[in-house]
Parts: C-alpha cells; structure tokens; sequence
C-alpha cells in the first residue's frame, strides 16, 4: 500500500511540476497575476506530494518493507534504525527521491519567501518546475523507487556498510541541500534573463538561497572528507577521487559567486558575469550529479551502472545547460551593466576573487574530465593523480589566498591600497614571524611548509584585525563584514590542518603477534590482542592496541575490521586518538600467518583543524545568513526577499 | 578610449592572462602526471621500462600470494595470457583474495616486479574494476556475468 501511495505522490508531483512550470512562464509576463498564483500553489502542493512520495519510501525502510524491490536490495531486518532510515539514500533510486525532495522544498521557499511575488519569482518558479519536471520523469521512467517484487524476498540484502556509519548518515543529504540549493541562484538568474531585471535584484532575491547552499556544500564536503578520512583506513583526508571533485567544483563557483553577486547587489559591477556564474556554478552540480549516477565513475557512490540512465541525465545536462546558456547569449547583451569602479577597490579584490576561483575550477575540472574523455575517444585508460592537482590548483589557490586578505579592506569602488597595507601590517609581520618559525623550528626544513603556515597566519590574522576593527567601531555584530571574516580565518584554520599532515605526518606499518611493539613518532604500540566480536549485521576482528608514551599507557584504542555477511563486503574501522592538535590513527589489517597481524598507524599532526576550519566557514556563512534575514525581516520595504 | 572601455579591455585581459597561466599549468602537469593503465600483456607488449609510474590492473593469480619478511606481500597479477608479479608493503584491501580482480599503482624495478605504492581497495565481493574487465576482455578470459571468478 505504501509503495502505491507513493507511486502516485510521484505521478501527481510531475503533473504539478509542469503546472508549475507552465503557469510560472506565462506569470512571468506583466499582465498575469493569477498565473503567478497558480505557480506558487503548485509549488506548495509538489512538495506536498514529493514529501509525501519521500516518507513513504522511508516507512517501507524502516518497516522492512521487502515487497519493494528498492527496499529489498538495500536494508535488512537486522540493522539498526538510524541506517534503516539513511538506507534510504543510500542508493541510486531513494537519493535521486532525495533529489528532487530537496528541489521541491528550495522551490516551495522560494513561493513562500515572496508571497504574491512578482514577475521574476514567477519565472523562477517556472525554471524550478522545469528542473523538478525533468527529475520526476528521470525517476519514474529509468530509476522508480516503488517497484515491486514477488515473491517478496524474507530478508534484504542490505546496505553498503561502507554507508552504515553516523559521518555519511548525514553527508549525502547535505551535499544534496548544497548541490541543488544552487538551483535557485540558478533560476533566479534565469529569470532575470527572461523578465529583463536592470536593477540585478535577482542577486539579491536568491542570496539567501545561494547562502544556504554554500554553508550546505560547505558542511557537506568537509562531512565527507572527515568521514573517508577514519572510514577508509587510509589516513588521507581528500584523495582527488573524481566523485569528490564532482562535490569541490560546484562549491568553488559557487564561492565565486558568492563574492560577485556581493558587488552585483551594492554597486551593479559584474551583473552579467554573475548570472554566468550562477548559471555555472548549477551546471556544475548537474555534472557532478551526472558524474556520480551515472555509473561513468566506479566507486562507493555509484550504485547501479544503467547506461539509459547516464543517457537520460546526459540528456538533461545538456537540455539545461546549453537552455540556459542560449537564454545567456540572447537576453544578457540587453542588461549590460554600467557600475564603474578603481583599481584600487573591493571590486577589483573580488574581480581577483573570482578568476582564481574559476581557474582553479578549471584545473579541477580538466583533471577529473580529460581521462573520461580520452577513454571514451581512444579507450585508452588513464588517471589523474594528486601530483596534477598539486601543480594546478595548489598553486593558483595560494594566489587567490595571498590577495584575499586585501578584499575586506578595499572599499566598494575606489579605494587606497596604501591605507589597507597599513591597516594588514600586523598581518604582514604575523605571516612572516609564522614562517621563519616555522622554517627555523620544524623539521624537515622547507620552504613550502613555512610558507603554507605564513600563508595561514595571514589569513586568519587578517580576519583578527578586522574583527578588532569591527569591534572598536561598535559596529561587530551587525556587519556581514564579521560573517566574512570568519569564514576567511576558516580557510587558514583548514590550511594550517593541511599543511600539518601533508608535511608532518608519520607512518608505520608492521606485523604484529600479540605482546610485541612497534614505534611510531613518540608512541609505542603494543598489540594485546586480537578478538572476534560478533552483532546482528557484522562479525568483527577487534585488536586491543595499548598507546605507550614515556613508560606510561596512555590509552588503550581498539581498531576493527568488519566482515558484513549479508552484504558480502568488509569494512576498516579506524581507531583515533586525537589531542585536537594531533591524530594517533591506528588501522587494523589482515591476519597474516599464526596469528600475526598486520598494524598500521599513523600520526597526523594538526589533522582535526581541516575540518575545524570547515566548520568555522560554515558558520561564518550561517552569521552572514542569520544577519541578512534579520535584515530583510526589518526592513520589509524590501520584500522581494521578505525569507519566513 | 572611454574608461569603461579600458576597464573591460583590461578584465578581458586579465582573464586571457589567468587562463593562458592556468593552462600553461595544467598542460605542463598532464604531461607529467597521468598514469596509464596496462594489463599484464600491455606490460609485456610495450616493454614498459623500469621507474615509470603505471597502473596494473587483472586477477590475483591463485596460489601466488606469499607474505613476508614483515609486512611484504608478493603477488602475480595475471590476465590470463602474460603475467607479472607484484611487491606490497602494507595493509591490503579489506577483500583482497587470490582469483579477485585487483589494481596496483605503482612502478617496475629493475627486476621487473611491480613495486606497487598503493594496491586499490575493492569493497565489495560482486565489484569487479573496470580497467580489469576491459583487460580481461581483450585477453578473451571474461564472460559476461561471471563476476570474479578465477580464470
């Protein structure tokens, strides 16, 4: 019964997604008030049955459910609640659901954020329904959660077990929440195109919006990272897997276009550009969706290889993409942009800002595409390793970090740069003092490393004095100034964690009976044992490993590894000890002759601070998030925005 | 000319600089860094020398895995016509078994035994990579279907 209802769901959703989308179009001429109407109640009510779609797959998970196939091929009985209900995106058919869910609730926002909205919101709105359109049918016709099976089967046969750990519980549905919250910077910018919008208000309507997705891609990758960091036992925190660049490139442009539709919206610079960026930065995400479902790429996220379904999708890429950027061709000659500004000005900072950003897009986008490519033209296989990335986006990345801290202190079109040398001369004498400790202290001596760590002091010194500034002026809480400033320290707090590991960590990998030590850094390893633990869904070999540091035990950490029986996959469960400022990651191997037993350890010095950083820049952006709605909730003369 | 005309001359130079830099950056890297993938009989037909980077991809020849001295594990990597045998220091993947599709990265010694740096992990029992099935089918040992199983 639940599989029908939510079949149905499905079915009237798509109807209402091309209600949506037709009454939006026509809304957004002048004389089409009711038109207008009918595209926000549509909205509404395909969220309703989306939702409704939603929650019923997710009650024939947690019911066990096996007369759904979907069900059947991807939970047990045997798992516990939580993996029950995250199993629910955990495969091709229930997050391409997840998909169009989070669609639906961004194009509902949007219906409600601008109650009897005007000619733009109606055009969003009909991009959105476009978008939901063409998603529903993908779902319904190539990737249908609901099918049934008969007989239905005793026992399902489980989930990735890989997916059955709290970190990637709730990374999908963030990256989710961040890829297609760039759908409505997206259909915004679309609207501006088809209405015509001289004022590049679309900039300021989807901001919000734009925010929300940042924070979410923001939170969402560093949920990954840290996840396939103790997940996968290899001690890596990003290993330019093509899947993670699939997640990095919408977050870049979306970063780029963060800061341009900023001097889109004060003073109108850059208000052709920004709409490419949006139309982009979405485009990335649909490529990123299309790289990860489509089955092109093999790894953990890819759950099905279905040929029709990588078509569909290519289908639907190309449809919006090359849609949008004829619009672009078309209507963007007519909005040219007049706002002059200096050399010397925050909107030559963001200028910078923003070709960095895209250049480091490209070098990532070359990298991950290029050996899909030559194998599709030449069959030649071939891959594109962390040395490449090292050599094109690091350095285009310390560049844009070198300028950045200039940007804040410029303000909007002219500009002294002498004066905001000034105002960053501590900064100066703080990234210098940083590296020659650095240089001078730590071993081995490198240039790089010390440059890296003077490159963090900078950054995050920068954003001190700014917030010292803010503070002496009176004005800390109000401006989004100290959003920003946050989330610029973040990067160095991430940049320090990176430059920690990449240049400092050690590691050590040997065979151990039980009784016997082995070295690593400072810590001495002693294996006590090995145990064989059992539960309802896995059996496990569990190492008791005491740490002994100075003759003292320090901890006792236990590293498993996990054979999952019913999936017929095998997991490592990393065992970590942090101080905050330093990992001891203990990996468990493979049982190698009589009882020995393969150990590998690392020590990650300042490794948590990648994902510390992370955080900070997600909450820098949720400050800046929190300022603009109180602002908009303020002054609702300005109610283009007026966000529930 | 106007300032609004310099102002536009000097972006659309600035992003001609940034992308002719990023793309001097990029085609100097590629050069550099791609691994290619060979099976065992690609390794024997081209004679790859020994120091260059590559990536080896086939089934673990049954039989052939010893461990030891410490964490070493020998192995053959085999695609049914040529084979080559393969050095790792190292926790292997979780599902590493004698007859599975396996891919090393790494490089030939002087010796010609593949010194791999990284043996890819395999998580699950019906995954076979893909760069194994393509040279599996070239070697004309793979069926359809057939999953894992040993030649």
């Amino acid at each position: 019964m639940t599989g029908e209802i939510g079949q149905l769901s499905l079915c009237l959703a798509l109807a209402l997604a091309f209600v949506q989308s037709f009454s939006g179009l026509i809304g957004a001429r002048a004389n089409a008030a009711s038109s207008r109407a009918i595209a926000s109640g549509a909205a509404l009510g395909m969220f309703v049955f989306v939702a409704l779609a939603f929650f019923a797959l997710m009650y024939g998970f947690v019911a066990s459910d096996f007369s759904i196939a979907d069900v059947a091929q991807n939970s047990t009985t045997t798992k516990p609640l939580i993996y029950k209900i995250t199993g629910v995106w955990g495969n091709h058919e229930g997050s391409m659901l997840l998909w169009v869910f989070v669609l639906s609730v961004y194009s509902c926002a949007v219906a409600l954020a601008q109650r009897g909205g005007g000619r733009m919101t109606a055009a969003a709105l009909g991009v959105q329904g476009l978008l939901a359109a063409a998603f529903l049918l993908f779902i319904l016709l190539t990737s249908d959660p609901f099918l049934r099976i008969d007989p239905q089967p005793f026992e399902g046969a489980g989930l990735n077990p890989l997916l059955q750990d709290p970190g990637l519980a709730f990374h999908p549905p963030m990256l989710y929440l961040g890829y297609v919250g760039l759908s409505a910077s997206f259909a915004y910018a679309a609207a501006a195109l088809i209405v015509g919008d001289p004022e590049g208000s679309w900039a300021r309507a989807a901001r919000p919006f734009l925010l929300i997705a940042w924070i979410a891609l923001t939170l969402g990758i560093t949920l990954g990272s840290w996840w396939a960091y103790y997940e996968l036992g290899w001690g890596g925190f990003w290993f330019w897997d093509p899947v993670e660049n699939a997640s990095l490139m919408p977050w870049l442009v979306a970063t780029a276009l963060l800061h341009s539709a900023l001097a889109t919206e004060r003073t109108g610079a850059f208000r052709t550009w920004s709409l490419l960026l949006a139309i982009t930065a979405f485009s990335m995400s649909l490529i990123g969706t299309f790289l990860v479902r489509s089955g092109v790429l093999t790894s953990v996220h890819s759950f099905a290889n279905d040929p029709e379904r990588g078509n569909f999708i290519l289908m639907m890429l190309a449809a919006a993409i090359g849609g949008a950027l004829a619009l672009f061709a078309w209507r963007a000659p007519s909005l040219r942009s007049g706002a002059s500004f200096e050399p010397a000005s925050r909107e030559t900072a963001l200028l910078l800002n923003n070709l960095f950003l895209v250049a480091a897009t490209a070098t990532v986008f070359l990298g991950t595409l290029y050996p899909l490519g030559l194998d599709a033209l030449t069959g030649e296989k071939i891959s594109v390793g962390p040395p490449y990335f090292a050599l094109t986006f690091a350095p285009i990345f310390v560049a844009l970090l070198a300028v950045l801290p200039f940007g804040p202190r410029l303000p909007w079109r002219h500009g002294n740069l002498r004066e905001a040398l000034r105002i960053l001369a501590p900064g100066l004498g703080a990234a210098a003092a940083a590296a020659v400790i650095v240089f001078f202290v730590a071993t081995p001596q490198s240039l790089a490393v010390a440059g890296a760590f003077g490159l963090a002091a900078w950054l995050i010194a920068a954003s001190a004095i700014d917030v010292f500034r803010l503070r002496r002026s009176g004005a800390l809480f109000k401006a989004g100034a100290f959003a920003s400033a946050l989330a610029h320290a973040g990067l160095g707090v991430t940049l320090i964690g990176v430059a920690g590991i990449t240049a400092w960590r050690s590691e050590a990998v040997n065979v151990l009976k039980p009784g016997q030590q082995m070295q690593i850094a400072d810590y001495t390893l002693q294996l006590d044992g090995v145990e064989r633990v059992a539960t309802p869904s896995y059996f496990a070999n569990r190492a008791t490993i005491e740490v002994i540091s100075d003759g003292h035990v320090l901890a006792t950490m236990f590293p498993q590894v996990r054979q999952y029986p019913a999936e017929g996959q095998a997991t490592t469960e990393t065992a970590i000890r942090t101080t905050g400022f330093e990992d001891l990651y203990v990996a468990l191997g493979d049982e190698r002759s009589s009882g020995t037993w393969v150990v590998r350890a690392y020590v990650n010095p300042l490794a948590p601070f990648i994902w510390f950083g992370g955080a900070i820049m997600a909450f820098g952006g949720g400050l800046s998030l929190f300022g603009r709605l109180r602002k908009t909730k303020a002054a609702p003369a300005v109610s283009t925005v007026a966000a529930e | 000319m106007t300032s609004k005309k310099r102002r536009r001359l000097a972006f659309a130079a600035a992003l001609l600089l940034a992308g002719a830099g990023a793309g001097a950056l990029v085609i100097g890297a590629l050069r550099d860094n791609i691994l290619y993938f060979y099976s065992p009989s690609d390794v024997a037909a081209r004679h790859v020398a020994p120091g260059v980077a590559f990536r080896i991809g086939g089934l673990v020849k049954n039989g052939t895995v010893t461990h030891g001295p410490g964490a070493d594990v020998h192995f053959v990597v085999t695609d049914g016509r040529a084979q080559v045998p393969v050095k790792y220091t190292g926790l292997l993947p979780d599902l590493f078994r004698e007859g599975q599709g396996v891919v090393a990265a790494g490089a030939l010694t002087q010796g010609g035994v593949f010194d791999a740096s990284e043996v890819l992990a395999k998580h699950d029992e019906k995954y076979m990579p893909p760069e194994v099935v393509t040279a599996l089918k070239r070697a004309g040992r793979w069926k359809e279907g057939e999953g894992g199983a040993a030649p």
